[in-house]
């Protein structure tokens, strides 16, 4: 695209942000009620739809399934709606199947398999605006999806792009940017530890530039992560508020570290302080089982 | 830190689509002002000045920031304003980005309207801003702008605005500054002529529609040099018919100037003129006479042959302008007190330029800088402002900084920057440097340069190996090693790509440490270098190829001469003489083969200056002298530079930077095939070992200087060589080296093509790491491009210093006669070349306050019969030279002719012994 100045020379985007800057994240688990875990995502206009079910038996041919660990299915589609242009097949297309298989073997890396072996763990994400950097939406979603189905993992996965242009590393490229043809690079990363769960780029970079492009979506990848966190502790701290009022009495309240007062589940990222630590030991219980299941067993604490 | 807000903008036709598009409005923008507490160290641009001095307006006492309009910016940026005053220039344009200023296009309201609020807005903020800052220190921001409702509106809004010619005028200080404002006002129209003379521009959009439609034709714009009133234009594109279009007529031209980018509408066929071949100059000084103008564009017009005739057009519209400031001379006005006043370009094909000066007498007589703001429809010449005085016309400094800038050579002292990046002295070879380098001081290597030269980037050698073969080394200074890929030091070299010689000076390419030190391969001490060494045996047939970087200690450096003397003379047998008396044999062989295989070697007049070496004037011409020493080295050179170019073509195919010469279109040939029949003599140009050998046989017994004028001419019919990148072409072949593959390599010092090369064949060899720019095709082709400009730039600019000087070299000689040799035969002129001096000119026939002779021009043969005279060409003439400073502007050789006698054109024989006035009047008769 000719006479589309990407990166001004005060160092501003087209869409005004700096070239580190993540777009506005907005997320919310706990969508639908029939899923074993659903989240939504936005990510400045890119908005995305996860639910996963599972782990369950083996589904169709029993031939499938795998005796040291649990298969899992991806599968990913996009609204006919979602882009300028309006779509005519929703999934099934090449760009379906290969982003399914991406986001299957990204997860393959980050859910303990191990633990639930002849069983299948399916993730549905479905894309339901475009507006760039759709793979790293699809996997936040998920990611976001998974715990809230309380399916153990090694870690979140967070994902961010990545693009190179002028000299300079941009990260979370939107729609404008990703059509200006640069390369672009995918990061799904394990933020804890920080391995590597996917990465893909398909065009030529010289070497010495990968490094930093690579740099910038690993960091984007990590803020990600700080924002993700925070929206499980509060969807946490929600869940439990839920069963105070249910039960009445006898559950403490949410942590005020984790939780802005006055924050609307909307999520704003703006100036507040985060969280910095880890996420912390207690949440994984309060999650790994269905609401309805937690409610059970506090009565049964009751 | 980030607010959103997102909105829906505008479909587009063709499938409707719908566009989804956010923006981030950021707080953390600062003002730029320092020491604001509010915004911090938020802002990273360039800062205000703390405390804006005073720059003593008296419509506004206090210290001020001035916020200029977008218009005001465009327009007056070259206004020598004191920079300190400008409010930061950025933060005016970057504002509508920020929070507190951020404007919403409004219904109904355009988008250049939004702007100007979206300015006004900042203004006021900066105001605010600036109050909260610090309450006593009355700093205020000056919104200035030219535009009426623009200026009402601000006033309305409470902020202080003025028109820029207002706010200058108050500058109490610096009363010349209103010299140098554009002048864009509109009461400056209406003292012209109220007469329009030429149609109107379409707008831009209309334009595009014409060009996508293909009603109008979109090339640039070129002025004839000889003919004011005719220009062509090049068709950007590559359909094949109607590249070039002729336009004729200030109407046609319609305002156009050199090198615009124009949109061309064509004639309908019945209006299709053919190239006049007319010198004609603007000379007119007043505007009344358009009318008289329209007559010699009639006279243009004169009958010719259908064939002849060529599209012709005329333009519609301008699509981008390319004026730059341009360098030439004041006419002053006839008008006594006259602030109006014209200024002739010193460039030929810039149209006269109307400026407005008070200083018109100080600068009668010297070179000034003047740019144009505009050109109305009602005006002959274009409105344009002073910029800088150079200086006397005729110093020879002036005249040289005349045409370096107009040349547009970048030729200021290097910046502290790029001189930061050199080795810091005394420099030695380290462990480090030595990595991956051969050690090749042992051997007898030698350079061989002209005289005087102190930039040596090739060295030779040649050894017999024990196998009985040959060894033959070239050694290049490894200039690559101290100019690393991406430094200020590398970027301006780029910029400058080639060094440029100019007679008495050298404009260089890169630092004299570099250039005359640590680059340049003296004699006794270490040098690095990257050396090309083949293994040949005794029949010049290349066995085995070897590159490396290397260091080298140079046995010798020889002049061309002593080299000569060396081989020649019987008695040495040292070292350093079988050395070169190898090379020599193998050159010889090597050249043989090179024209066996279609080689060209052409001929082009050059010339020497001798220098009295205290007032460097040149004291006498000579042409060069080409030694068996020359042809040596450039034998190894070439051999060198085609070596590399396989091996860095074999290893990039797609990014190495390489040099092709293109064959000439067969049209280019006619010149030259015309000229050798009328001398009885075939030349075959079907290809270029046939020109090669016709070239060859076209002797005459009884005219030994024509196989040479041949030569010369066969030399305009070239193509220029152009350097390229391998991915972006698929066409190679060097036509004048008959080589199918060339790029440069050996001679980095004065070259940047070469140091890419040096990179891509370190890179190759493993020697040197790469890096990204270097294997990005489309950077390689920007420098391709710009180091293209540079060498046409630095070619013309050597040949504008050779005629400068050779005009100081006739001022002193006085008045000569000399034998001449016809070039070319022109409608009005024949172009001579006196071989003496290597020098060129016209001889005109025709004046204006004179009957003009009978001329004939016969343009098949071509010749020009004068009343009984009849011109060929190659004809031999004598013509006297002098110089003529009617014009004070273009001083110029002026040639007449002597012999043959033409009763009333030629001049007598012994005017040589007249006093300089009594010729000079006769000659300017004799001009134009």
């Amino acid at each position: 695209m000719a006479g589309l100045e990407l990166l001004s020379d005060q160092g501003y985007r087209v869409d005004g942000r700096r070239a580190g800057e993540l777009r506005k994240i907005q997320a919310r688990m706990g969508v639908f009620a029939q899923a074993d875990g659903s989240a939504y995502i936005e990510q400045g206009n890119t908005k995305a739809l996860a639910v996963v079910y599972g782990p369950h038996e083996i589904r169709g041919s029993r031939a499938r399934a795998l005796p040291d660990r649990a298969l899992v299915n991806c599968q990913y589609s996009s609204a006919t709606f979602s882009t300028g242009e309006r779509k005519r097949r929703p999934h099934g297309d090449r760009k379906s199947c290969e982003m399914g298989l991406q986001l299957r073997q990204t997860f393959e890396a980050a859910i303990l398999t191990q633990l639930h072996p002849r069983s299948q763990i399916d993730i549905y994400v479905q894309v339901l605006q475009a507006d760039g950097g759709t793979y790293a939406a699809c996997v936040n979603a998920a990611t976001l999806a998974v715990l809230d189905a309380g399916i153990p993992m090694r870690d979140f996965v967070c994902a961010c792009s990545a693009g190179f242009v002028d000299g300079t590393a941009l990260a979370d490229l939107s729609h404008v940017e990703e059509a200006a043809g640069g390369p672009q690079l995918a990061l799904a990363l394990l933020p804890a530890s920080g391995q590597i769960a996917l990465l893909e780029m398909d065009a030529r970079l010289h070497e010495d530039h990968l490094e930093r492009v690579l740099e910038a979506a690993a960091q984007a990848a990590r803020d990600v992560h700080t924002l993700l966190d925070r929206v499980v502790r509060q969807h946490r701290a929600e869940l439990r508020g839920g069963h105070r009022l249910v039960l009445g009495a006898g559950f403490p309240a949410a942590d005020p570290a984790h939780l802005h007062v006055g924050e609307r589940h909307g999520l704003h990222h703006g100036g507040g302080a985060v969280c910095g630590r880890r996420p912390c030991p207690g949440f994984c219980p309060g999650l790994r089982r269905p609401p309805q299941e937690v409610g059970g067993s506090a009565s049964g604490l009751a | 830190m980030l607010k959103s807000k997102t909105f829906l903008k505008k479909t587009r036709a063709g499938g409707v689509m719908k566009i989804v598009r956010e923006h981030y409005l950021r707080d953390d923008i600062g003002c730029g002002a320092p020491g604001c507490a509010a915004c911090g160290g938020a802002h990273e641009g360039p800062a205000l000045e703390p405390q804006p001095q005073d720059p003593a307006s008296s419509v506004c006492p206090q210290p001020h920031y001035l916020l200029p309009d977008t218009n005001v910016l465009l327009h007056q940026i070259v206004s020598a304003w004191r920079p300190g005053t400008w409010a930061s220039v950025a933060s005016s344009l970057r504002l509508p980005g920020s929070l507190e200023t951020y404007v919403e296009q409004e219904q109904g309201e355009n988008a250049n309207d939004r702007n100007d609020r979206a300015i006004r807005v900042a203004a006021k903020w900066y105001n605010e801003h600036l109050k909260k800052m610090s309450a006593d220190n009355q700093l205020q921001v000056i919104f200035i702008t030219n535009d009426r409702r623009n200026k009402e509106k601000a006033i309305e809004e409470g902020i202080p605005a003025f028109t820029c010619e207002e706010y200058v005028k108050s500058l109490t200080a610096n009363p010349e500054l209103i010299d140098r404002l554009a002048c864009l006002s509109e009461e400056g129209n209406e003292i012209e002529s109220g007469k329009i003379i030429f149609s109107e521009h379409l707008p831009l959009s209309k334009l595009q529609q014409g060009i996508k439609s293909g009603t109008y034709l979109q090339g640039t714009f070129r002025a004839s040099r000889e003919n004011y009133l005719e220009a062509t234009v090049w068709i950007h594109g590559d359909n094949e018919e109607n590249k070039e279009i002729i336009l004729q007529g200030l109407k046609h031209l319609n305002r156009a100037v050199h090198e615009d980018i124009v949109a061309v509408e064509l004639l309908p066929k019945s209006q299709w003129v053919a190239p006049s071949s007319v010198v004609l100059h603007d000379e007119g000084q007043n505007e009344e006479d358009v009318e008289k103008e329209e007559e010699t564009e009639r006279m243009l017009k004169t009958a010719v042959s259908e064939k002849m005739l060529k599209p012709t057009g005329r333009v519609v519209g301008i699509i981008k302008r390319n004026w730059r400031p341009y360098c030439g001379m004041l006419s002053k006005s006839d008008i006594k007190e006259s602030r109006r006043h014209l200024f002739t370009p010193a460039d030929k094909r810039i149209p006269r330029i109307r400026i407005e000066t008070r200083q018109a007498s100080t600068l009668e007589g010297r070179r000034i800088i003047v740019a144009i703001d505009g050109w109305p429809r009602n005006s002959r010449y274009p409105n344009g402002h002073f910029v800088r005085n150079l200086g006397d016309v005729g110093e020879k400094e002036t005249e040289t900084e005349v045409l370096l800038l107009e040349h547009d050579v970048p030729h200021q002292p290097f910046s502290q920057a790029v001189l930061s990046f050199l080795p810091k002295m005394p420099w030695s070879i380290t462990e480090k440097d030595m990595k991956n380098r051969e050690d090749l001081r042992h051997l007898c290597i030698c350079s061989v340069d002209p005289p005087g030269c102190t930039d040596i980037d090739d060295a030779l050698h040649c050894r017999e190996l024990e196998n009985g073969n040959l060894e033959v080394g070239v050694h290049i200074a490894d200039v690559s090693h101290f100019i690393r890929p991406g430094n200020a030091l590398d970027q301006e070299s780029a910029r400058r790509g080639t060094t440029v010689y100019l007679c008495e000076k050298r404009i260089d390419m890169v630092p004299e440490l570099l250039s005359s030190n640590l680059c340049s391969l003296k004699c006794d001490v270490d040098r690095l270098a990257f050396s090309c060494i083949w293994e040949m045996n005794h029949n010049a047939e290349i066995l085995k190829t070897k590159f490396t970087k290397s260091v080298i200690n140079s046995k010798a450096s020889l002049t061309y001469a002593e080299a000569q003397l060396r081989i020649d003379s019987a008695n040495m047998n040292d070292d350093i003489t079988t050395s070169l008396r190898g090379l020599n044999k193998l050159a010889k062989i090597l050249k043989k083969r090179r024209i066996e295989k279609g080689a060209l070697t052409l001929s082009s007049p050059e010339v020497r200056f001798h220098m009295d070496s205290e007032t460097h004037d040149p004291i006498d011409l000579q042409t060069k002298e080409l030694r068996e020493t020359n042809s040596m080295v450039e034998e190894f050179m070439l051999l060198a530079n085609i070596s590399v170019a396989k091996k860095i073509h074999e290893e990039f195919s797609e990014h190495a930077l390489l040099r092709k010469h293109p064959a000439p279109p067969p049209s280019n040939y006619e010149i030259l095939v015309k000229a050798a029949r009328s001398r009885n003599l075939e030349i075959k140009t079907d290809t270029a070992k046939s020109l090669a050998e016709s070239l060859d046989q076209a002797e005459s017994p009884t005219f030994p200087y024509l196989n040479t004028l041949l030569r010369i001419l066969a030399t305009r019919c070239m193509m220029q060589a152009v350097y390229f990148c391998s991915g972006m072409d698929n066409d190679f072949h060097h036509y004048g080296l008959a080589s199918p593959i060339y790029t440069h390599f050996t001679s980095p010092i004065r070259r940047y093509a070469d140091v890419i090369v040096h990179r891509l064949l370190a890179v190759a060899i493993g020697a040197d790491c790469t890096y990204p720019e270097l294997t990005d095709k489309h950077k390689l082709a920007d420098i391709c491009k710009n180091l293209n400009f540079r060498h046409k730039m630095a070619q013309y600019a050597q040949r504008a210093s050779v005629a400068f000087h050779t005009q100081l070299f006739f001022k002193s000689k006085g008045i000569v006669s000399e034998e001449a040799y016809i070039l070319f035969v022109r409608k009005n002129a024949i172009v001579v070349l006196i071989p003496k001096y290597g020098l060129e000119g016209t001889v005109f026939f025709e004046e204006k306050d004179k009957p003009n002779p009978q001329l004939i021009y016969d343009d098949e043969i071509p010749s020009l019969k004068i009343e009984d005279t009849v011109f060929h060409v190659f004809d031999k003439v004598k013509v006297k030279i002098m110089l003529d400073s009617s014009n004070l502007q273009h001083q110029k050789i002026r040639m007449s002719l002597v012999e043959p006698q033409i009763p009333g054109i030629s001049i007598p024989t012994d005017t040589s012994n007249m006093d300089l006035n009594g010729p000079k009047k006769k000659k300017m008769k004799l001009g134009k």
